[in-house]
Formats: C-alpha cells, structure tokens, sequence
C-alpha cells in the first residue's frame, strides 16, 4: 500500500515532463532532483564511486530491450538498489531489496527507454546511506512502441520461466540468468484487434530463495522490458534450489523451483 | 533517354513534388521482371523526405481481366506514382492491393488507391499488426516526410490464413500466409503461370534483412519458400527480379551465422550487450545498411533464442 502515493507523485513528474526528444542538461538535472526527492526525500545521496556503477549503451539499439549493468565492487554490505529511468513515465524501473542469500556484485536487466534520458542506480548500504551512479541514454519511444514480434506466442508462453548459470559452476557463488516470459504490457500499447490500448499488465514483484534465505525481493513496473531478465548473483550450498515467485498486475502469481545445472555433477 | 534541355525542367518538378501535396503523380520507370509482372525497385536507403520512402520493390501483375497491386508503396506520392504508371499502362481495372506485411514502406501508399475500390489483401494477422502499430508508424514517418505526405494504411478486406487464390482472368496468383519471419503477417504471392514468386520481405537481397518476427521461423518458411515452382523472385529489397532459388542463399547464410554465433554464446552463458558487439561481423562487408540493422536483429533475435 505504501508504494501508492510514490508512484502517484512519480506520475505527476512525468507529466509535466513529456512530449519531448532532447532538452538541455539543466532540465535532465533538474528532472532528477525532483524524482530523488521523490523517492529518497531530503537523504543525502553521495557519489557512487567506489560503491556503485552503472553501464548501459550510450545509444540503444531497440528501445523497448535496453540491457543495464550495475556493479557494487564495494565492501559495504548493500541492502538495495534502485533502478530510474528519469524520463520514463513511470520512472521508478524497479527496487531490489537484498536478502542473506545474495551476492550483490553485479546485477543486469533489460528496461524500456521511452526519451532521450539520465538513468540512475542508487545503492542503499546497511548503515543507510545512499549512493548513486548516473548514465545517459539516447533512445525513444521504447515505452508506446509495439515490441511484441509474435503476439501470439506472447500470450501462449505467459508465466514460463528459466534460470540458467552464466558464470563459473565453481565460483563460490552461483551467477544466474532469469528469464519470465511476459508481455509486461504498460497500457501504452495498441491492442491488435480492437484498437484499444492494452490494458496494463505487468510483473510487480519477483521474489527469489534459496531454501529458507531470500536472495531478493524486486519491486518492479512498467519500465522492464518484456519477457524480464535479470541476472545476479546467489549464495549459499549448491544443492539447495532457487524458488522463483512471479507475482503481476493481475494478480496472477507463477512460482518455479530450479536447481541450477552444473551443480553436483 | 532524357534530352539535356529537359533536364532543368524535371529538376523544377522533382523540387515540386518535394516540398508540396498534390503535386502531378509521375509514373515510374518499370521492369517487366516476366510477362505482364512488373516492378519498381526501391533504394537502399531508409526512409528520407527526399527519397519519400519509396525504399521497397512494389509494382502489379496485369491478367486478362484485372490488375493486382502488390504492395502499395511506402507513401502516399510513393501510391500514387505507382497508381499513375498503372493507368498509363492499362485500361483493366486495379481489382486488388496485396499488402505483404504490416511495414510502412511497403503499405503507406494504399490510401491512393481508395478510388479504385480494390479488394485489399493481406494476411489473417496483417489487421491485428495494422492496429497494433499503424498509428505509431504514420507518426514516425510523417516526422521524416512531413506533414501531410507519409499517407495512410488501409485495412485488409481480405484476409488470408493458409492460402488463396486471386483471379486476374487467364492468370490465377497463389497467396501463401505464412508463420513469424519477416514479421508476423508475411504473405508471399506466387504466379504459377510465369514461375514467378513474388517474396515481399521474406528475401532481402544486398540490403541487409531486418527480422521483427523470428529468426528460426524465417529459416523454416525459407525452406518451404525453396520448393515453390519458381525460377525467379521479387525481393522485398534488391533487384527487381533474381533467379529463384539460388538467390535465398546469401540471406539464409547470414541467418544460419547469427543463430549458429548467438546460440553459441548462450551455451556459454553469455549476454545479449556480448551478442551485439560480436555476432554476425563476419558479413559486415557482404550487406548494404549493415550498422544500421545486424545489432537490432543480434537483439531480436538474442530475445528468442535464450528461450529454446
């Protein structure tokens, strides 16, 4: 319940902000003092080096799939990270809150850019303080744009899911890939057969385990692209399975058990 | 040829049609690609104000009795160009518009034909793209041509799901719909009377393909496209005409390269920012608009590959 009067706040500052390609930096700046005060009040945000770093591509290939990497090559226990795509117009992408079974070095994820825009990561460590990267992204129109190639496998595949290792099977923690197959429809696209928008339908949360520990529990929107993927890192013994728990818009819940291939053998 | 005292004249009309609507449509230069099939080669180019968008092969097939349109063209001076070298070439009338898919420089120009009551056809899943994504693709081209002169879609009247025919008089033309490739809504016209299969954006040649449906069903319904009885094509994109089958070869290849790249890269646990950097350079000199399009396609195609 608490989430609603943010996003109702974040509505508002995206409205008196759209219909544009490129502006000054004054106004990207300006746009991110009013979307940090938003979220984070009157806290402090320090630089994030040293703590937090953010990599997407200067100039998006597919605006509606814009790949980001953070990294948190610190020592400070992180307790979240939020992810802002200032110009989107719901510009909260998503909140990661971490739990004992993570391994918070790197995490990846694919967002819609819907203009030309700063992009922040914030680090919150346990002691509370805020850190923050910054990058900027040429891309439009990711948000209204009809990403869907084939609508009907869209709909065919919906909840389905995968985890895949992507890193070494004998590092001490397990680098994984998830993948939910999901339309993750915003309401700003056009139905294919009555011309209506699409009603929004969209992943709000996705909590993952390892056994009893959370790894982390991610607050989600509009802004992730369709069919989320998010790569990060798991702690913990290597024969207990990760449980996935999708839940959407809808209220539709997907849950999955994995045990991740390499493990053991 | 043009005589040099001509050449300010056309100069004056070219300025003309540029910058104004309503200027005298100009019929087109055409190739007869085989009896009565004729084709307007578009440019490799993507859509400019000055090319406006008339990038795409379109052209029509005369019968004894009617004439089809296939694809309209990617504007409304690109439709009504092509609606002009119609009615310069014959009295029969324009009895349908075949749209191969949902993409502007295909089917912008299918409001200029309005006056000839066609039947419009396209695939059973061409309505559902055009509602999906037509609106967003008038406003981007009528940023980049200007107002009043990207022109309008129109919705299919004639929907095809497996196949039909079309019946010129003395000449029947085989539609075929087929599964995502190109887009969702391909749909390839075959004219069994000369061996001619008209293959819209199924085959690129020379310009580099751009995939918004999916890479492994574009290599399936290529191999389906193989067996047709056809000895030459019309490409959505390149020449107006090239010997059928051989001409898929270079197109299937840089297929082959990217699924065989991506899903080895998968297999490795690799990322699509990885995919995008590295996938497919190998065919960076054999493509026009190459830069242009092998990243979005690594993306699209990355996309669906992850989840075999």
């Amino acid at each position: 319940m608490k989430r609603i009067p943010l996003i109702a706040a974040l509505a508002v500052l995206a409205a008196t902000g759209s219909a544009r390609a490129e502006e000054d930096d004054a106004t990207y700046q300006a746009r991110w003092q009013d979307l940090r005060h938003a979220i984070f009040g009157d806290r402090k945000i320090e630089d994030g080096a040293g703590v937090i770093t953010l990599d997407a591509p200067p100039r998006a290939l597919d605006a509606a799939l814009v790949p980001v990497t953070i990294d948190l090559p610190g020592q400070a226990k992180i307790k979240s990270v939020y992810l802002t795509i200032d110009g989107n117009p719901s510009p909260l992408a998503g909140t990661f809150h971490f739990g004992p079974a993570a391994d918070t070095h790197e995490l990846k994820t694919r967002v819609r850019v819907d203009a030309y825009t700063l992009i922040h990561a914030v680090a919150e460590t346990e002691d509370g303080r805020l850190y923050a990267a910054e990058r900027f992204v040429k891309a439009a129109g990711g948000c209204s744009a009809p990403g869907t190639k084939d609508a009907q496998l869209a709909m065919e595949r919906l909840g389905q899911m995968k985890l895949k290792r992507v890193g070494d099977a004998s590092s001490s923690t397990d680098a994984v890939q998830l993948l939910i197959s999901h339309p993750n429809y915003n309401g700003m696209q056009m139905d294919q057969v009555t011309r209506n928008y699409t009603p929004a339908r969209y992943i709000q949360d996705i909590k993952v385990t390892r056994g009893d520990a959370l790894v982390f529990d991610f607050e989600s929107d509009i802004s992730l692209s369709e069919d989320p993927a998010i790569t990060f890192g798991v702690l913990g013994r290597k024969q207990t399975p990760i449980t996935v728990e999708v839940l959407d818009s809808t209220k539709a819940v997907f849950k999955q058990n994995f045990d991740i291939p390499g493990n053991g053998a | 040829m043009t005589s040099w005292a001509a050449v300010p004249v056309l100069a004056a009309l070219c300025l003309f049609a540029g910058s104004a609507a309503g200027a005298a449509p100009t019929p087109f230069v055409m190739t007869e690609v085989a009896p009565g099939i004729f084709v307007r080669p578009g440019i490799d180019e993507d859509a400019t104000a000055e090319n406006d968008d008339a990038i795409a092969n379109i052209g029509f097939i005369v019968g004894d009795a009617a004439v089809a349109v296939i694809d309209p063209g990617g504007s409304e001076g690109d439709g009504e160009n092509l609606r002009a070298t119609i009615l310069a070439k014959t009295q029969l009338p324009i009895r349908y518009v075949v749209m191969t898919h949902d993409h502007p420089d295909h089917v912008f120009g299918a409001g200029a034909f309005v006056e000839d009551h066609p039947v419009y056809v396209g695939h059973v899943r061409l309505r559902g793209a055009l509602a999906e994504r037509g609106d967003f693709y008038r406003r981007g081209l009528s940023q980049i041509l200007g107002k009043g002169r990207a022109g309008t879609y129109e919705m299919p009247t004639q929907l095809v799901d497996g196949s039909a025919e079309l019946d010129l008089g003395g000449r029947v033309l085989e539609l075929r719909a087929h599964g995502a490739a190109h887009t969702d809504n391909d749909l390839t016209v075959l004219d069994r009377k000369t061996g001619t299969l008209w293959a819209g954006d199924l085959l690129f040649v020379g310009r580099v393909p751009s995939i918004d449906g999916s890479l492994a069903g574009w290599l399936k319904e290529l191999d389906t496209l193989k067996t047709v009885p056809a000895i030459r094509a019309v490409p959505g994109h390149g020449p107006p005409v090239v010997p059928w089958p051989d001409a898929a070869a270079d197109e299937e290849r840089y297929f082959i390269t990217l699924a065989t790249e991506i899903r080895a890269l998968i297999a490795k646990g690799g990322d699509i920012e990885t995919a995008v950097t590295t996938v497919g350079l190998g065919e960076r000199d054999k493509w026009k608009l190459f830069d242009d399009y092998n990243g979005r396609n690594v993306t699209a195609a990355f996309k669906e590959l992850e989840w075999e």
